[in-house]
């Protein structure tokens, strides 16, 4: 907190707020002192003015200075905002994390009414509990603060039921921590900076409800008012002196813009400024160099990565990475999380934002300058000669598609191929990759596929154009073993059937050194090691060699410890 | 030295058409002071095994007895039992809750000691704590973020630890980390297994951690216990043909994958 604090005032929108809430409470602690008599203060001969040195905003019927009256009227108005926010906040906090916390059917019936009381327009609940307590001030208050007490119970429950959720909830309650415990402690404050936000824009809000309940008579009552009151008064003679009801406009709308401004500060703290743009080259010329088959499939010399850091300021994450693959050769790329090898492999394919920064002396897939922007003949080439299999096929397969329809979309896009020879294809390719039932299947959505099956439908997909080169990502990482050897079997059929090249990525090297023929070792963004997979035991770098030797497999001496990597275990997580 | 005993534990879920069977009918017994491996494909139910021993799932039938006393029932002296099995998650990221000090996430493990701590005892504990898991002490005060998976994974064995268990159930605890990283965090837990002669329940689908942390392994599928016997004998000669198939598709170092269909 201490550090987020000055951070925030920095910024235009943290300096307007502390100045805007700095007026907003100097108005209401001291307006009513400062301006209490000259609000009150009848004098018939100075009545109806309008705008003049004197009075800023004119004066009313009964001849008060009517800039006074707002200033003054601010304290009751704000007032009253905080109270009615505050009950809607209070008990709809506590009305949400009870829901939470209950029984699973008494937690439905108290959702099911909080969804009834949404329902209802917070003007129609108003209108109805001031019919309960009569027209007052505090009549109103509770109106609006009940109203709004829904809305929080609603926002709460929802964000207290993802925090119940979590892992550290589970072992709290394992542990013994009573419900009551668990919600101080980890349920209240996970919740809270999302509920300040909404509490901020919430009071707004409220402030406006309440200028228009006095506005209709149903708040403030004479001889007391606030800005909806005064709003109303001046309302009837806005032809003659419109000053008379701008004044408290200007001040309903500067109060609100500060509560949302607040509301603004508190989750900009959260999210960082936007990152400077990093912008590809454009090709100079047209010309493509021919392909033969002695082209390399990938040259890469010296590529450097850098994304924008928490500070703006950018971080390199791969420090000159050279790399070249010939035609259908498999390599592999070993390394832990931070490595820069899926970064490298997103670079290969072109993959990565407009955020990181990518330069390289040479970065060329078969001739196409990958570092430039590609032209519409390049891109077709590029959508057929490139296949991307990631760790994850449910978040790269589109869930409302068929299988089939998103397989047929290469061909029919970059190989202007027909629908029903698509659909062919498309079969003939999931047949490939062992998916049983491949006419069946082809018209279902990703979801009715397993994990297994998911990932190689994304190899099919891969094996729609011609592929040259199949970048897999970590592709059985989330996988069991046996389900990895499955894809594993998709793939070298995949590479067996088009002699594509494969650019394998990995965290596991014994998975690597048993698919692969050559092997680069990362760490830290830089290549340690380049070695064939079957020298793997001539490897001589130390963190090569600590990767080897500090994975068990199923001759690891059981009696002795593991062997571990220095420092391997200190560098935090970037967030 | 414990001994925590399954028997004829059943969890369903759903009801009507959805219903499955995730753990059916099973008997296992996890030996004092051994480690017991638990191994299967996702769906094998291995992870509700975890969740039904700490209380987090509720068993439709069957009991579970830590040293004898059913630890399913609701009565107090089932629920101070269940206290002394405990449990470290899959994700480290998610099992510290990120506005927490860490200290004051391991000192949550002390409520399950059913004692009071004075706020001295408390920290002196922590730091203890800490240590045993090679964590400066001195970091108590830094909130998750600050720590690398391991650490954090580190810092849940240590509050696990903290309830002084005389159970530890591993739910896939390395499955989150780096290689590198999960050498660490097997030595560790292996080292304090020695040490404080914990009853341990592991639960991963690497068969080759399994197999070098467990005394005894249990290969589970569909719910169901498949094969079960001392790590030894029954890797080296699974009967089983299913665990015959797990065993061929675990990568060697250096071996090309046998990809050839059986």
């Amino acid at each position: 907190m201490q550090t987020r604090i000055p951070h925030f005032l920095r910024s235009p929108q943290g300096i307007s707020a502390s100045l805007g809430l700095l007026i907003v409470v100097l108005m209401t602690v001291l307006g009513p002192i400062i301006f209490g008599d000259l609000a009150t203060e009848r004098s018939i001969p100075d009545r109806q003015q309008g705008v003049s040195p004197e009075h800023l905003f004119g004066t009313d019927e009964l001849g008060r200075d009517l800039f006074a009256r707002v200033v003054v009227a601010t304290r009751v108005s704000v007032l009253l905002t905080l109270g009615a926010t505050g009950i809607s906040v209070g008990a709809g906090i506590v009305l949400g994390v009870i829901a939470v916390l209950l029984p699973r059917f008494l937690q439905r019936i108290v959702a099911g009414l909080i969804d009834i009381l949404l329902s209802f327009p917070w003007l129609l609940l108003a209108l109805f509990f001031s019919v309960i307590w009569g027209t007052t001030a505090i009549g109103a208050m509770l109106a609006v603060g009940f109203a709004g007490i829904p809305v929080f119970a609603r926002l709460t429950s929802t964000l207290s039921a993802s925090v119940a959720s979590s892992d550290y909830v589970r072992a709290a309650g394992i542990l013994g921590s009573g419900a009551l415990r668990t919600t101080a402690r980890h349920i209240i404050p996970n919740i809270l900076p999302p509920l300040l936000v909404n509490t901020a824009a919430h009071a707004s809000v409220t402030l406006l409800s309440f200028a228009a309940l006095s506005f209709l008579g149903l708040g403030v009552q004479a001889p007391e008012f606030d800005w909806g009151r005064l709003l109303n008064e001046g309302s009837k003679r806005i032809y003659v002196d419109p000053m008379a009801a701008i004044g408290p406009g200007i001040a309903i709308v500067f109060v609100g813009v500060v509560f949302a401004l607040l509301g603004e500060v508190f989750s900009e703290s959260s999210s960082r400024s936007l990152p400077p743009k990093a912008v590809r080259r454009r090709r100079s010329t047209d010309y493509v160099a021919p392909v033969t088959d002695a082209t390399p499939t990938l040259e890469m010399t010296d590529l450097r990565v850098s994304f924008p850091g928490r500070d703006g300021k950018m971080v390199e994450r791969v420090h000159g990475v050279s790399l070249s693959i010939s035609p259908g050769e498999t390599v592999g790329i070993v390394g832990e999380s931070g490595s820069g090898k899926s970064v490298t492999a997103a670079a290969v394919a072109g993959l990565l934002g407009p955020e990181a920064l990518v330069t390289s002396e040479r970065l060329m897939f078969r001739e196409i300058d990958m570092s430039a922007v590609p032209n519409g003949t390049e891109r077709r080439r590029l959508g057929l000669e490139q296949a991307m299999i990631f760790q994850d096929p449910l978040t790269s397969l589109n869930p409302a598609l068929t299988i089939g329809r998103q397989l047929r979309e290469a061909s029919e896009v970059h190989a202007k191929m027909s629908h029903h020879d698509s659909l062919r294809r498309a079969i003939d390719k999931l047949n490939l990759v062992r998916i049983p039932d491949a006419e069946r299947r082809v018209g279902q959505l990703p979801h009715e596929f397993s994990g297994g099956m998911r990932q190689r439908a994304m190899i099919a997909m891969g094996l729609m154009g011609t592929p040259r080169l199949i970048i897999a990502d970590e592709p059985t990482t989330a996988l069991d073993v046996t389900v990895q050897r499955q894809v594993m079997q998709a793939l070298r059929d995949a590479q067996n059937t088009t002699g594509a090249a494969i650019l394998f990525i990995s965290h596991d090297i014994a998975l690597v050194s048993g698919f692969c023929d050559r092997i680069i070792v990362m760490r830290d963004g830089l290549v340690v090691e380049e070695i064939a997979a079957d020298r793997l035991d001539e490897a001589r770098h130390p963190y090569t060699r600590g990767l080897i030797a500090c994975v068990p497999d199923m001759t690891t001496d059981r009696t002795a410890a593991l062997p571990v990597i220095a420092v391997a275990d200190e560098e935090p997580i970037p967030a | 030295m414990s001994e925590l005993r399954f028997e004829q534990v059943t969890v369903r879920f759903g009801r009507g058409r959805t219903l499955t069977t995730a753990v059916d009918s099973l008997d296992l017994i996890v030996r004092p002071g051994t480690t017991h491996g638990l191994v299967g494909e996702s769906g094998s139910g291995k992870s509700t095994v975890a969740r039904v021993a700490v209380g987090l799932t509720k068993l439709d039938a069957g009991r579970i007895l830590l040293d004898g006393v059913d630890i399913t029932s609701r009565d107090p002296a089932a629920r101070a039992a269940r206290r002394r099995v405990q449990m470290v998650f899959q994700d480290p990221l998610s099992a510290l809750d990120p506005r927490m000090s860490v200290g004051a996430s391991i000192a949550e493990g002390l409520l399950a000691t059913g004692r009071r701590h004075t706020s001295t005892q408390r920290d002196a504990r922590v730091r203890e704590l800490l240590d045993l898991v090679h964590i400066d002490p001195a970091r108590a005060d830094d909130r998750p973020v600050a720590f690398s998976g391991g650490q954090r994974q580190r810092i849940t064995i240590a509050r696990a630890l903290a309830a002084e268990p005389e159970v530890l159930i591993a739910d896939e605890i390395t499955s989150a980390l780096d290689v590198s990283v999960q050498g660490i965090v097997l030595n560790l837990l292996r080292e304090l297994q020695q040490r404080l002669d914990l009853t341990m329940l592991f639960i991963s689908h690497n068969l080759a951690v399994v197999r070098y942390v467990s005394d005894e392994v249990t290969v589970m599928r569909g719910g169901r216990v498949i094969e079960h016997g001392p790590t030894d004998s029954m890797l080296s000669d699974p009967t089983d043909p299913y665990t015959r198939e797990l065993l061929r598709a675990v990568p060697v170092m250096g071996r090309p994958l046998d990809l050839e269909e059986a």
